[in-house]
């Protein structure tokens, strides 16, 4: 089973240790992204990892304006109430395997080299057959 | 089996299918699949001799694929399987592969596919690993571009500017998948550096070296980026400094500048210099002033002004970023840097901070992160 684990900008509840990433010192902003870097190792190694991607927090709407028109685009908007970050993609046994992993890339430390017990959103994926249900 | 020779037989069996008569497109999709077949075989039964080896089963490969392209058409061209023969090649068949490969009619991504293929010697699904898409969208790529270059005269002069641009791209991308595309990069530009004795390819061979030369130094622990400032001068790799320079003297003693005799100017100075006090700036101003001459490019202009801070001080190098683009990529990064190095910490951290948020790689994004906290941390009390 699939599961998309979302970070998040902006929209997820505050996080327990909510100091912005450059309030940290430069040891704690290394050793969190040595943890990120050990946890997809850790899931490759395991055979759960599929994908691990980052996003610039800059978005652009856009939308389609008729036929032979240029495409609208909107925004970057300051006030967006959710913006996704990045995410993982892990492919697991069980809803279980999945809470677990989650919870793991959630306690990644942050400042004072404590976890951030930082909101993550997990998704599954609708599977492409439908055998299961014939 | 030694797969870097395997991969540089590659442009010659190509050359010979289509000496043979075959078409470009069919042919470069024979040597594929001879390939893969090679990849396979040789290291449980090496050939006595790889080329022969190679010819004869791609050869086949093209026969059987032209002869069920034939039946597919129609039953009266089935008894004239093989094509008829095409113009013969000029002397240089792998140089007109690069031209082909690289062609200004292409789009960047396909050209640098289908040279890593072609040239490259390099697989499909080794180009998609390294490109992070999917096997059938890189082998589509590829196809697409192929038939977009089909119907090209093969006799015109090639474009030696758009294929050194691929070569660099390459280069660029590193070491991706299980390919090291820098050093792949490396070798093709030796190529086309030997087969067209142009100033101009041995400027971009001479610039990839000495990028290359500093390649263990640029990265610290857990993947860190560490800047040319930080690096540990004594694991950049003398060799191939030695080699990148005696290249760029030859290429600038016949006086015909281009861009990247001028990039690897600045690299060889960099090169040159034990320490960054050390270093020769104001030369290196020089060399942007002919390098923005040449090119014109907003980008050299923001490091010239990175450069102008380090020769004439950070006063000078933010006055030189007045006629900067404030939208460049790494603008807030550089103006950082030198309020940083005016003294003015509280206005670099911000601007650190505003510049990770503009980086557009990880790494980078990273390392500025690591730069806003560690001034954040000079200016806590």
């Amino acid at each position: 089973m699939k599961y998309l684990l979302l970070k998040h900008y902006r929209g997820a509840p505050a996080s327990v240790n909510d100091a912005p990433m450059d309030q940290w010192t430069p040891e704690e902003v290394d050793a969190h992204i040595q943890y990120m870097r050990d946890f997809a190792a850790r899931l490759e190694g395991t055979g759960e990892f599929v994908d691990m991607q980052a996003l610039s927090p800059e978005g652009t709407f856009v939308r389609y304006d008729g036929e032979g028109r240029p495409p609208v685009t909107d925004g970057p908007f300051a006030e967006t109430k959710d913006l996704i970050a990045g995410w993982v993609i892990i492919d697991v046994e069980s809803w279980e395997r999945a809470l677990e992993l989650s919870a793991e890339l959630s306690a990644a430390p942050g400042a004072g080299g404590k976890p951030i017990h930082e909101w993550l959103e997990i998704r599954p994926f609708l599977t492409e057959s439908s055998t299961a249900t014939e | 089996m030694n797969e870097s020779l395997l991969r540089e037989l590659v442009p010659a069996v190509i050359g010979v299918l289509v000496r043979r008569g075959a078409d470009f497109a069919s042919a470069e999709d024979a040597v594929q699949e001879a390939l893969i077949r090679a990849l396979e075989a040789w290291p449980d039964d090496p050939p006595r001799y790889p080329k022969a080896w190679l010819v004869k089963v791609a050869w086949r490969k093209f026969l059987d694929s032209a002869r069920s392209d034939a039946s597919r058409r129609g039953r009266e061209l089935t008894a004239d399987a093989e094509p008829p023969a095409g113009p013969a090649p000029a002397t240089d068949d792998t140089l007109r592969l690069y031209f082909l490969c690289a062609h200004p009619a292409l789009p960047q991504s396909a050209a640098v596919a289908l040279t890593l293929r072609a040239v490259g010697g390099l697989t499909t699904r080794q180009i998609a690993a390294a490109y992070l898409v999917p096997e059938a969208t890189m082998a589509q790529r590829i196809s697409r571009a192929k038939r977009r270059i089909a119907d090209l005269p093969l006799d015109q002069p090639g474009d030696l500017g758009t294929v050194l641009r691929v070569l660099y791209l390459v280069f660029n991308e590193g070491y991706s998948g299980n390919v090291d595309l820098a050093a792949e990069a490396i070798r093709l530009a030796r190529q086309v550096a030997a087969l067209t004795g142009e100033p101009e390819a041995a400027g971009l061979l001479a610039l990839m070296l000495l990028h290359h030369a500093r390649r263990a130094s640029r990265t610290g622990p857990g993947g860190r980026l560490v800047p040319l400032g930080e690096q540990d001068r004594s694991r950049w790799d003398t060799g191939l400094i030695t080699e990148g320079v005696a290249i760029l003297q030859a290429a600038l003693a016949r006086d015909r500048l281009g861009e990247y005799q001028a990039q690897a100017a600045i690299a060889a100075l960099h090169a040159d210099a034990r320490s960054t006090a050390e270093t020769d700036w104001v030369q290196i101003v020089e060399w942007y002033d002919e390098l923005l001459r040449l090119t014109g490019s907003p980008v050299v202009r923001l490091n010239r002004a990175v450069a102008v801070g380090e020769a004439d001080g950070p006063g000078a190098g933010l006055a030189a970023l007045a006629d900067v683009n404030p939208d460049l990529p790494r603008y807030a990064a550089v103006t950082a840097y030198l309020h940083e190095r005016a003294g003015d910490l509280p206005r670099a951290a911000g601007l650190y901070a505003e510049a990770s948020r503009a980086a557009t790689s990880v790494p980078e994004r990273d390392h500025l992160t690591r730069e806003a906290a560690r001034v954040r941390q000079l200016l806590r009390p």
